[in-house]
């Protein structure tokens, strides 16, 4: 009987250790979403607060009651942020269109098309994937510099569209597609052109849409480059565009305008993850990172 | 005959005429380079606007390795990484287990979580600069919490040395944790739940679960994290620049990176012999670690052989 | 050691959140298994039997009721402290660990005075490897073995702590047909040997009808029928355990019984005193007929299957519920098989149903 007692008081024990610990766990996760978070409530809040309203606040309001759009309107005015957008716009949209022909070409000789020398020949590929860009950039600059595409979408974009590892990425996902229908497909004479358009890429789509997103991203972000390359504003991506408002745009202290500036460059991507979040966490979590 | 002949030569060709758009952009932007940036290293007092040299030796990498502004990059980096890769991989651990023992709104945190990873480094870079910042105005928001808690104000973006290498460190273990967390909670989730279900049947406490069980099924993923965190950390630029400005050298919060794009290109460029020293003692580093990071990761799953299931 | 399940019952949420309520998997279920017997839970997939399994071992709490080990109230016990080993169907390895390591992974969790020393440790372990026939491959990893053999090390870590109740989830559905054979040898050796109360939980009757000292039979969270497995085929409680045990299965006719005889279709079959007039299901055993020239049930032939000792004649009825009647003759009489052979049934191998409630209905002295 005292037994017994002492399991169900031990039982209780557990009941309560549970307890404690489900509130533990609780309490971090949501720390961890305020510090997440936070930022991004800094920044737009800040946007819409009024610059003589924000410099007058010592201790920083964590609400606004009065919001203004003022700041969007400099934002897109007194700094040529549109220009930036469009630039990033068209950087991103040929950038990406270029690769995915370059990929899905390379991926399926890779992954279909019977060559000598195949399996060597992807080896040395797959060793690329392993140079860091800092050790290329530095010739690209010069080999740029040298072709004298320096501020020009040219010279943005070209060194941008090979990707070692999207390339692998599709073929490993077009050598799933059974071999059989490659061959049912060249027994009705079908070529092999015809055959990446009409069977591997429809059936590959989810893969292809994964790097399309990723690279999206990429180019959204990307900043070394295209500083090294572009001194002129009117070739200025975002990511260079920011950092000049940061450093000349408003006049230093225009806080408010420069939050209004990084909500418009930030929400874009965020919209774009929303809508394909299954997607990009899975493209990512299958060896994507960040900057590589 | 000879058309036979001709078709046959084309179908061999075909599937180089597939693999040339990949060969043309690799071969010029990242085979050439590889060794290009080799020669640059060893051409000594190189002239960019002549383009032209005096000699061929070791002396950019004894300018490199002497030169302060490197040697305080070096010293920025080491740290940066010391401090980044095992809090961020430790703390992303923690995240995902407390992720993984959850059910209720567990999509959306790791949604919430992943935000960082979607977001442009410069522009947020920006908001906790400001955070951080203490104008003439306000002190900044972190330093007000600081004070609230009863702590002195410090100025983290023009202060003291480690007030700075603070943020960079919160901004840098901020940026790269999304990409730890995935990858944490989709390991924790794949390992068998009966491992733990036997396990609590033969009365194995929490904790030694987690260290019997849990951590060496999922050791190979925490290895892949710490490379690719060595890796990213020893390259860290952008964040860096986010917080700080392009003057990095002023700031005296240079990196490596930086200062190979310092010495291409701006104010304290011109010099590509001196860049591409610098990219070489920053690849030998990184592969070496990443050497000995695998040697380790190697002997610890060497007791995790067969470790898969069939 | 004796355990007693009374009036267990477990309800889940609905896991079709739309839907919601609660779905009722096992449904008080009452059942005594006696001490050192071997005993399969035996019925179709999804019918609640391995959450009886978990709420023996404690994985799962239940909803209601209570289980006894002896005397002892174990119901709010954490499966820890309740002393019983588990086999998963998945056997569930550390898959980083050595077999060794495997099996001594229970005793490591021993903490003070109960902790044994390394030495003691090694003792047990070889001692239940030696039982289970693995003390030859004590370092292999799991992914080294095979199926039957990761099966014996998981049967060893069950059983390395003395459990007093050991459970066996499915223990043989991940294995191939050769190995099944063997393994449920084995597991009836092995049960023996020590003499530990077994149960194990299969979908497969002959399984459990082979090695079992007894069965019990559950469909849809309910106890149906306990009791040893030879008098379970011969006296089925309902159609559902008629139908559930034999190969070939039981051959279910409609019928009617009209003053004590029994009819299908048309034909006067049977003579069975002393049960109702109304409709009733027929169940004939494959054994349950003996061809004969002038026997009162007729059937169409389709064709015969020989199987060496015995044939089986396959063929069609009007009232049969199903496909094809398979009726067992020996194999020396198929030469008489025509194609409206007629039947004279036996008693004893012949069972019938109330229509609405599929409860037996007993009659005469043949079908006791």
């Amino acid at each position: 009987m005292s037994e017994m007692k002492k399991y169900t008081a031990s039982q209780a024990e557990e009941k309560r250790k549970a307890g404690i610990r489900r509130a533990v766990t609780g309490f971090f996760l949501a720390l961890w979403a305020v510090i997440v978070l936070f930022p991004f409530y800094w920044m737009v809040l800040t946007s819409l607060k009024s610059y003589s309203s924000y410099n007058s606040e010592y201790i920083p309001k964590l609400y606004t009651l009065s919001p203004t759009l003022q700041n969007y309107r400099d934002a897109f005015t007194a700094v040529p942020l549109g220009q930036y957008f469009l630039n990033t716009l068209i950087f991103t949209v040929i950038t990406t269109a270029l690769m995915l022909v370059v990929t899905v070409l390379a991926a399926y000789a890779f992954a279909r098309l019977k060559f000598p020398g195949k399996n060597v020949l992807f080896t040395l590929f797959l060793a690329l994937m392993m140079i860091p860009t800092e050790l290329v950039i530095i010739t690209n600059f010069v080999t740029i510099t040298d072709w004298n595409l320096r501020n020009t979408f040219p010279g943005l974009i070209l060194p941008s569209v090979a990707s070692v590892f999207y390339i692998y990425l599709l073929k490993e996902n077009f050598e799933q597609v059974p071999e059989d229908l490659y061959l049912a497909a060249k027994v009705d004479g079908t070529s092999d052109m015809r055959y990446l358009f009409r069977v591997m890429i429809p059936i590959c789509r989810p893969t292809i849409v994964t790097i399309t997103i990723l690279k999206i991203i990429e180019c959204w972000n990307a900043y070394v480059w295209p500083r090294l390359i572009t001194d002129n504003q009117a070739y200025f991506l975002v990511s260079n565009g920011i950092q000049e408002i940061r450093e000349n745009g408003f006049g230093r202290e225009n806080i408010p305008a420069m939050m209004a500036a990084v909500v418009v460059i930030s929400a874009p991507l965020i919209v774009l993850f929303l809508i394909f979040r299954k997607r990009i966490m899975e493209g990512v979590s299958r060896g994507g990172t960040k900057g590589a | 005959m000879e058309r036979e002949t001709d078709k046959m030569k084309r179908a061999d060709l075909k599937p180089f005429l597939y693999l040339l758009p990949a060969f043309v952009f690799l071969g010029i932007f990242m085979v050439y380079p590889l060794f290009d940036v080799l020669i640059y290293s060893l051409e000594e007092g190189y002239n960019s606007a002549s383009q032209t040299f005096h000699g061929v030796g070791l002396y950019n990498y004894r300018y490199v390795l002497r030169d302060p502004y490197f040697l305080s990059a070096l010293q920025n980096t080491f740290i940066l990484v010391i401090i980044t890769v095992p809090v961020s991989t430790g703390l992303s651990l923690l995240i995902s287990l407390g992720l993984n023992s959850i059910q209720k709104f567990r999509d959306f945190l790791q949604t919430v979580f992943f935000l960082p990873y979607v977001t442009n480094t410069l522009a947020v870079g920006l908001v906790f600069m400001i955070l951080f910042k203490k104008t003439p105005y306000s002190d900044g928001f972190v330093n007000l919490i600081i004070q609230f808690f009863g702590g002195r104000s410090v100025d983290f973006i023009e202060g003291p040395y480690w007030a700075k290498m603070t943020v960079i460190c919160l901004y840098t273990i901020w940026i790269v944790m999304p990409f730890k967390i995935l990858i944490l909670t989709s390991a924790l989730a794949s390992v068998d739940p009966m491992l733990y279900k036997a396990a609590q049947i033969d009365g194995t406490s929490r904790l030694r679960m987690f260290f019997r069980i849990t951590l060496p099924m999922i050791s190979p993923m925490i290895f892949y994290l710490i490379i690719t965190g060595f890796i990213g950390a020893f390259k860290a630029y952008s964040d860096v620049v986010a917080i700080f400005g392009v003057n990095l050298n002023a700031a005296g919060m240079n990196t490596i990176v930086g200062y190979i794009y310092d010495m291409l290109y701006g104010d304290s460029g011109g010099y590509p012999s001196f860049a591409s020293a610098a990219a070489l003692i920053l690849f030998v580093i990184v592969l070496t670690i990443t050497v000995i990071n695998l040697m380790v990761s190697r002997r610890n799953s060497s007791s995790l052989k067969g470790g898969s299931y069939e | 050691m004796k355990i007693v399940l009374d009036n267990l019952t477990k309800r889940f949420p609905n896991r079709n959140r739309k839907i919601g309520g609660e779905v009722t998997a096992v449904d008080h279920f009452n059942v005594e298994i006696p001490d050192g017997e071997l005993v399969g839970l035996l019925g179709p997939s999804g019918c609640g039997k391995s959450t009886v399994l978990n709420m023996i071992c404690g994985l799962e709490k239940p909803t209601e009721g209570r289980v006894f080990f002896g005397e002892e109230d174990v119901t709010d016990l954490s499966p820890e402290n309740r002393g019983v080993g588990m086999v998963f169907q998945s056997y569930a390895l550390y898959p980083h660990m050595t077999v060794r390591e495997n099996i001594r992974f229970p005793l490591e969790n021993r903490k003070g005075k109960d902790r044994l020393s390394k030495e003691e440790m090694e003792e047990k372990v070889m001692e239940a490897a030696k039982l289970v026939q693995i003390d030859q491959l004590m370092d292999r990893k799991p992914a080294e073995m095979s199926g039957g053999q990761q099966q014996r090390v998981a049967i060893a870590r069950a059983l390395v702590k003395r459990p007093g109740v050991l459970l066996l989830d499915e223990p043989l559905s991940n294995l191939d047909a050769r190995l099944r054979l063997a393994t449920r040898e084995e597991i009836r050796r092995i049960q023996t040997e020590t003499g530990i109360t077994t149960v194990f939980v299969t979908h497969d009757q002959e399984e459990a009808m082979s090695i079992s000292d007894h069965i019990i039979l559950m469909k849809e969270g309910v106890r149906h029928q306990v009791g040893k497995p030879q008098d379970v085929y011969d006296d089925p409680v309902n159609l559902f355990v008629a139908q559930f045990l034999g190969t070939p299965a039981i051959n279910v006719f409609q019928g009617e019984v009209k003053n004590e005889e029994l009819f299908i279709g048309k034909d006067r079959v049977l003579d069975v005193p002393g049960a109702g007039d109304g409709d009733v299901f027929v169940g004939i055993r494959p054994e349950g007929a003996a061809l004969q020239a002038d026997g009162p049930f007729a059937l169409k032939l389709d064709h015969v299957e020989v199987l060496g000792r015995d044939t089986i004649v396959v063929a069609s009825h009007p009232s049969f519920q199903g496909e094809n009647v398979r009726l067992i003759i020996p194999s020396e009489q198929r030469e008489e098989v025509s194609d409206t052979p007629r039947f004279v049934l036996k008693p004893r191998g012949v069972h019938l149903f109330d229509a609405k409630t599929q409860e037996r209905i007993r009659y005469g002295k043949g079908n006791r």
